[in-house]
């Protein structure tokens, strides 16, 4: 037996999920907080356009300010911690250990919300840096960067404490998730606030950054995730190990390429290049079509997969018609002249956001929350009915906003031939965020049963006699 | 696989070589753009922006208006225009021929049978390469936007959604300031069916003297304030139109060529 067996031995599944219990919550009652907050601020932006001076007389809440905010609350503030958390708890299980040093993304997840806290703040008071997913400015961004780096070293360290030395393909994708994030937000904030680049340098390297976080980065986390639940859920291997290879690495080497529209005022062989990497970007995609039909075709439901597999199956359906409308846009100029500029981007990113990862990480929670904390939610029906909101508000915010960005792109950009179809995609809006109240109604409502159940342990702790021992002593 | 090392080193192939491609390229490239000469003429562009409009960007940046407005105008390709440039001997004849022809955004071929015909009948003519695109079309520029364009901003406001217009030739297509201090004021009372939310905030009331103060806004009567009080635009609202109105995208250079319309 070598020292590092003796410190890290094999742990059983509820001493694992013991360990993460700590680092979940700090994460997740944040994240669930700004899920909420975030949802409702996009409906406030929604609903300017029903009603253009609706709450206009407060600077705060503009369009401009509001809908920047809404964003930065629903990546930053829900689906990077949210992430953070099930990859935590997906290490320490893959690895057969417990979680390492699990004090560290405590106060890390604290510094993290602090963060998200600041930006949201500053931007709504108008002091965002102007650039598109890079809004907070310094004292926002170097906190959640420092957090990410903080939960970051003690899930790698777990990593390296692994039992088992094989490599899953969920850790690949999950590894290069926690690596990529610091590289591109560091990098992207360098050039852009620290030591600002000169002209329209700028706008490439904001574009880069927003589709290495919502393409790249997602789906490395999106798929990460699934890839670890699937064989979980349906009791049979991934389809397969090799696919699952090559899906990785034509990702990673496509995917960071792309999102520079073609005719942006740039040096031509920048958007040519992008070009050409959202045309490739088939490949991976066709890859998880195949891994996704060859690994779920004709699985058993059994009951303890039938609450947890939806999520995931209609996360990855997500994925699969993200990545092709952004591989048309590429392949198809003619598209891609039309939906430029339009609200076509937004369902998009709304697809990516509530679509792919948001169900990916919900299915994912819902089967690990009540591991961790040891307890059933206390409102069982609403973990299903917030997979039907989700759903419909998914489908009822995005098929909408495409059908109105392809109206406005085919109509001169005339904001009347969109707005219909924008208007309606406010009702899918809606379910999303009545659902999402749903999931934080009952993650609320599990941390404060906890946290009574703590109160009176310790309160019986200090209230119980001495015993005999002690006072002999 | 047994160690993480591929997949670091697949991180470092991946965005390191992105990093390299999108980001230190380009900050090389473009982050030693200087000041160019306007075709066929001495003048420097871009002008460097001054007082109000430096400040007025970042009212722009403040309030999100780059979630709405673009700063970048598309073009798609060249065209032809064939202009005439004397009349010839006969008049008559070649104002019936001109009847019967379009001049403008032409295919070369085409252009160039225009041309012939026209000096068939005696006219002197002359073809001019024209920037085309459905942009242009609308009136949004002349030409298409040019990394010299974006010179002096911070932050750049490229934008990524077209719900107003482009605004990258602003100054040239509304060079009137009262009428953007009025539109922001009140959207709807210069474009009718305006969806822009008012930012009223950037204005403020004040009781009215015996003669309106000469900062107040002449509002029309429906969008009016209430009797004795007269709107006045606040300092960030003027720059914020000193900005606009700064944003003038119409000068040929290298990388947009075109020929100006001769001046009168």
């Amino acid at each position: 037996m070598t020292a590092n067996e003796t410190i890290h031995p094999t742990a059983t599944a509820t001493e694992i999920d013991a360990s993460c219990k700590l680092p979940l919550l700090a994460l997740l009652v944040g994240a669930s907080v700004w899920l909420v907050i975030g949802s409702v601020m996009a409906m406030i932006a929604a609903i300017k356009f029903h009603a253009p001076d609706f709450l206009g007389a407060c600077p705060l809440l503009t369009y401009g300010r509001v809908a920047a905010a809404a964003n930065d609350a629903l990546v930053y503030g829900f689906c990077l911690p949210a992430s953070l958390a099930v990859i935590i708890w997906v290490f320490a299980r893959l690895s057969q250990t417990v979680y390492a040093l699990p004090l560290v993304p405590v106060v890390a997840a604290h510094i993290w919300h602090l963060g998200v806290f600041v930006g949201i703040v500053s931007i709504l008071l108008g002091n965002s840096t102007g650039f598109a997913w890079l809004e907070f400015p310094r004292g926002g961004s170097i906190l959640i960067l420092v957090a990410f780096v903080l939960i970051a070293i003690p899930t790698a360290a777990t990593f390296g404490f692994r039992r088992d030395r094989t490599l899953y393909p969920s850790h690949w994708f999950l590894l290069a998730a926690l690596l990529w994030f610091p590289w591109s937000y560091a990098s992207a904030n360098i050039f852009l606030v620290a030591m600002p680049v000169r002209g329209v340098a700028q706008g490439v390297i904001d574009i880069w950054f927003g589709n290495n976080l919502l393409f790249v980065w997602f789906s490395l986390v999106g798929l990460g995730v699934a890839f670890y639940f699937l064989p979980k859920l349906t009791g049979r291997p991934l389809y397969s190990y090799f696919y699952a290879q090559y899906v990785f690495w034509t990702l990673v080497l496509f995917g960071t390429w792309c999102g520079i529209p073609a005719g942006s005022p740039f040096p031509a062989w920048i958007p040519a290049l992008s070009n050409l990497a959202g045309w490739l970007l088939i490949v991976p995609v066709l890859g998880v079509l195949v891994m996704t039909v060859k690994t779920l075709g004709g699985a058993p439901v059994t009951t303890s997969s039938a609450e947890t597999l939806p999520y995931f199956k209609v996360g990855l359906v997500a994925f699969i018609v993200s990545g092709i409308a952004l591989h048309l846009v590429a392949h198809n100029e003619q598209l891609a002249r039309i939906t430029e500029f339009t609200w076509f981007g937004q369902a998009q990113v709304q697809l990516q956001i509530f679509g792919f990862l948001g169900m990916i990480l919900f299915g994912a929670l819902y089967y690990i929350l009540p591991r961790a904390l040891g307890f059933d939610f206390l409102f069982p029906k609403f973990t299903r009915a917030h997979f039907w909101f989700n759903l419909l508000g998914s489908v009822g915010l995005v098929i909408p906003l495409a059908i109105a960005g392809y109206a406005q792109g085919s109509h001169a950009y005339n904001l009347d031939a969109a707005l219909p179809a924008l208007r309606f995609s406010s009702m899918g809006l809606l379910l999303i965020l009545v659902g999402n109240l749903f999931f934080a109604v009952n993650l609320l409502a599990m941390f404060l049963s906890w946290k009574i159940t703590l109160v009176k342990s310790i309160f019986s702790a200090v209230t119980s006699p001495l015993t005999a021992v002690e006072v002999k002593s | 696989m047994k160690t993480g090392l591929p997949v670091i080193f697949a991180v470092v192939l991946g965005l390191g070589g992105s990093t390299v491609g999108f980001v230190l390229a380009p900050a090389v490239q473009l982050g030693s753009v200087k000041q160019t000469t306007v075709l066929n003429s001495t003048d420097l562009y871009p002008p460097q922006r001054i007082g109000d409009a430096t400040l007025g960007l970042q009212v722009y940046r403040a309030n999100g208006c780059a979630a709405c407005h673009t700063q970048q105008v598309r073009q798609e390709g060249v065209a032809c225009d064939v202009g005439l440039t004397g009349p010839g001997k006969n008049p008559q004849a070649l104002s019936n021929l001109l009847s019967t022809l379009t001049l403008t955004h032409l295919t070369k071929e085409a252009a160039d049978t225009v041309a012939d015909q026209l000096t068939a009948a005696g006219g002197k003519v002359e073809t001019h390469i024209v920037p085309a695109g459905a942009d242009l079309d609308r009136g949004w520029g002349v030409r298409h936007s040019v990394a010299e364009d974006y010179l002096y901003d911070y932050p750049v406001q490229l934008g990524n959604l077209r719900a107003g217009p482009d605004l990258a030739n602003i100054g040239v297509r509304s060079p009137d300031a009262n009428w953007h201090l009025l539109h922001l004021y009140a959207p709807t009372s210069a474009v009718s069916n305006s969806k822009m939310p008012s930012f009223k905030y950037l204005f403020h009331l004040q009781k009215a003297g015996s003669t309106p103060s000469p900062e107040a806004l002449n509002v029309p009567s429906s969008f009016a304030a209430p009797a004795g009080y007269e709107v006045v635009p606040s300092p960030e609202a003027r720059q914020l139109v000193a900005y606009l109105l700064s944003l003038r995208a119409n000068q040929p250079v290298y990388d947009a060529p075109f020929t100006p319309p001769a001046k009168p």
